[in-house]
């Protein structure tokens, strides 16, 4: 039996060491995570955008989904119900009343915001996303066992799932056309065919100034935010906006901590519970068996007397 | 003294309980089966169709509300339940409290079978079941909470079964083995310990990465330990409920049992004991946690009243029922309070990863029929797996042949 606890703890101490060497490194690494340095980025600028929903075309065009002819997105009856991602469709365009300007609604493009510190990647145990240097947060459908946690703990909701596939089912979401971004001068679908230039597309750190250049020069026009630009940590996708955010669609209230820093209390207690808890227990254990042996000895010694 | 065993004549001792194939098939004639029986029927092609045609047409799960019951009643109260077994274990082997060795079996026997049948349950959740050995050997996300609970799971679900093996060994009157896994033992609770405190708290600590999504009230940075004493309390209770139900199932076998009326009564007042103390802890941390986001302003509003339901109703009350009962030595109200605080600690499970999640936006999530019908059929699955264990291997009770392990 001593061997075989001997043996079984060696292992234990050898599980233990390797679950805290590699959850510390990867802690280190996240604590000062600000984003890949020339990332890419989108600036949506909420004023210019005319709701032709063209963009959405050209997503499912170029990510080979399901499509209808480009003509068909000028019916304006989908502004009635705000929309999500689904299985099939990465972006979509909703549309807010205008708080400001009644006459002038405002459009609002919505996709993966590709988050510099992704909650969907620090929560799949499969490792199916990464961050790209270039930015994009990119799914890896070969390893997903469909779990659909990213989804719940995505704080924009925008992974969406092919809940009607019986046997091959994926989870889907905007790619921030990787494939091309990665390229020279590739640039996503949708800011390619954006006709009136609402979306811009450059490196990320760029585009914060550009935003706020132009919230200096048109004071009026925007709100004094840049959404995006540290919200959960910071996205590569930034929005400039006329009215406050949370009237558009925005959460307010998700705060600038990456979400991946919320789990980190408990990991760290992981590895104190791997280092202490057998030593409590096996401290417990020899505790009582010395009392048994003590209480034995007791009534042997009380027999003899007699 | 070697008795020649034939093979019929091992079947039928070990399989149909020393009664002929015939008589074995009538003595299941009984209205409980009848039940089990239709249940069978009709959720065992349920789940075929869950199977052929996916989530899409089975379940009511949608793109925001990627969780439902599977998730979070037969893995989240499931597991919860299920905690009995290492609660029993490091009593009784690592505490040294031997009044309670005769509720050990049978704990590690539900605790064994609770984590198997909400592995089950979640295979049917999970899009391409058929790849569950990948977080573990095929891509290894080491940053996840998930990738925590799936190992802690797995390596428990095996100690579970080392633990549970010596009852099968003495079942099959194999002697050699049953002494290696008995010698097994104290390792096996050790590890038990540790892989429990662990995963029951990270299945609470999946849901601190959803700030913005659960209802401030039951989100809070606490909760790895609201789930790990919860789990205690629920492992307690189901305990207590675990053997009220065997003493009239199998009341055949109470006779052979290593206790006696009283001090069956008396073990579950102990148990009762520890369950209140726990109960008045877990309402004191649940105080704090409201007390840290400084959400008191939410306690009036319509999730603060569900909030008070389950916080007064089924963590205060049952806590002071327990006490009552301590008091006043009595153990049939500890065995119904125990029947409250299962529940609590169930409708606490739903209530953070289902009712409570998602709470700001307007498509909210109700099972399907389908849902539900898969969830009683395993369920109906694990009660007669259960039974027909304890009609055959001696759980309940001490096998006549072997000495007491430790």
């Amino acid at each position: 039996m001593g061997i075989n606890r001997r043996g079984f703890l060696k292992h234990l101490t050898a599980i233990g060491s390797t679950a805290v060497v590699g959850k510390a490194t990867k802690g280190l690494a996240q604590e000062d995570f600000t984003g890949y340095p020339n990332s890419y980025g989108v600036l949506v600028d909420t004023t210019v955008c005319i709701g032709c929903r063209k963009c959405e075309w050209a997503c499912k065009n170029v990510n080979n989904l399901p499509n209808k002819p480009i003509t068909e997105y000028n019916d304006k009856s989908v502004f009635e119900t705000n929309r999500r991602t689904h299985a099939d469709t990465f972006t979509v365009v909703n549309r807010f009343n205008n708080s400001k300007n009644p006459d002038k609604p405002i459009y609002v493009k919505k996709q993966c915001m590709h988050c510099n510190e992704p909650a969907c990647a620090s929560v799949c145990f499969v490792k199916a996303f990464t961050k790209s240097p270039e930015g994009a947060v990119v799914h890896n459908p070969s390893v997903c066992i469909g779990c659909r946690y990213c989804m719940a703990a995505c704080p924009f909701n925008i992974p969406a799932y092919q809940y009607d596939d019986a046997f091959t089912p994926e989870i889907t979401k905007c790619t921030f056309c990787f494939d091309r971004i990665r390229k020279e001068g590739g640039v996503p679908a949708c800011v390619e065919m954006c006709p009136v230039e609402a979306l811009t597309f450059g490196k990320r750190s760029e585009l914060v100034d550009l935003a706020h250049e132009r919230i200096r020069n048109n004071p009026d026009k925007y709100v004094n935010h840049v959404y995006g630009e540290h919200e959960v940590g910071g996205t590569s996708w930034l929005y400039l906006s006329p009215v406050p955010f949370d009237e558009i669609g925005f959460r307010t209230d998700l705060g600038t901590t990456p979400i991946p820093k919320y789990s980190r209390g408990f990991l760290s207690m992981v590895s104190v519970v791997l280092v202490t808890w057998p030593a409590l227990c096996m401290g417990f254990y020899s505790f009582s068996k010395r009392r048994e042996e003590l209480a034995k000895n007791e009534s042997q010694n009380n027999k003899e007397e007699e | 003294m070697e008795k020649i065993v034939t093979r019929e004549s091992w079947i039928r001792e070990n399989i149909f309980l020393g009664m002929s194939f015939r008589d074995y098939v009538k003595s299941n004639l009984t209205p409980f089966n009848f039940i089990a029986a239709l249940i069978l029927i009709f959720g065992v092609p349920v789940m075929v169709y869950r199977i052929i045609y996916g989530l899409g047409p089975a379940t009511n799960l949608s793109d925001n509300n990627p969780w439902g019951i599977w998730i979070g009643f037969d893995m989240m109260t499931g597991v919860a339940l299920a905690a009995g077994g290492f609660v029993m274990g490091t009593a009784v082997h690592l505490f040294g409290m031997k009044e309670y060795r005769p509720l050990v079996r049978p704990a590690i026997l539900t605790g064994f079978l609770g984590y198997l049948f909400a592995v089950i349950g979640l295979l049917f959740d999970l899009g391409r079941y058929y790849r569950l050995p990948y977080p573990m050997f095929v891509s290894l996300g080491v940053s996840s909470i998930l990738f925590l609970v799936a190992w802690h799971v797995a390596l428990y679900l095996t100690t579970q079964f080392v633990e549970w093996c010596p009852a099968i060994f003495e079942w099959l009157n194999m002697k050699k083995f049953r002494k290696f896994v008995v010698s097994l033992t104290i390792g096996a609770t050790i590890f038990g310990v540790i892989l429990s405190t662990l995963h029951q708290s990270a299945l609470g600590s999946l849901f601190l990465l959803m700030p913005s999504k659960l209802h401030p009230l039951w989100y809070s940075s606490l909760i790895p330990v609201y789930f790990f004493v919860s789990a205690i309390i629920a492992g307690i209770a189901m305990v207590i409920v675990e053997s009220m139900l065997s003493h009239r199932v199998f009341k055949e076998q109470v006779p052979k049992m290593a206790m006696n009326h009283a001090q069956f009564n008396s073990i579950t007042i102990g148990l009762g004991k520890a369950a209140s103390a726990l109960l008045f802890t877990y309402f004191c941390l649940k105080i704090v946690g409201v007390a840290h986001g400084n959400h008191w302003d939410l306690i009036n509003t319509k999730y603060g009243y569900w909030w008070l339901v389950e916080v007064v109703g089924f963590v205060l009350i049952p806590a002071f029922l327990y006490a009552f009962g301590v008091r006043n030595d009595n153990a049939k109200l500890i065995r119904i309070t125990s029947v409250i605080t299962v529940i609590g600690i169930a409708l606490n499970r739903v209530n953070q990863s289902i009712i409570c999640f998602n709470w700001n936006i307007e498509e909210q999530y109700i099972p399907s029929w389908m849902e539900v019908t898969i969830t009683i059929t395993i369920i109906t699955i694990g009660l007669l797996t259960f039974r027909w264990i304890i009609n055959r291997m001696p759980i309940l009770y001490d096998h006549p042949d072997y000495e007491i392990e430790h």
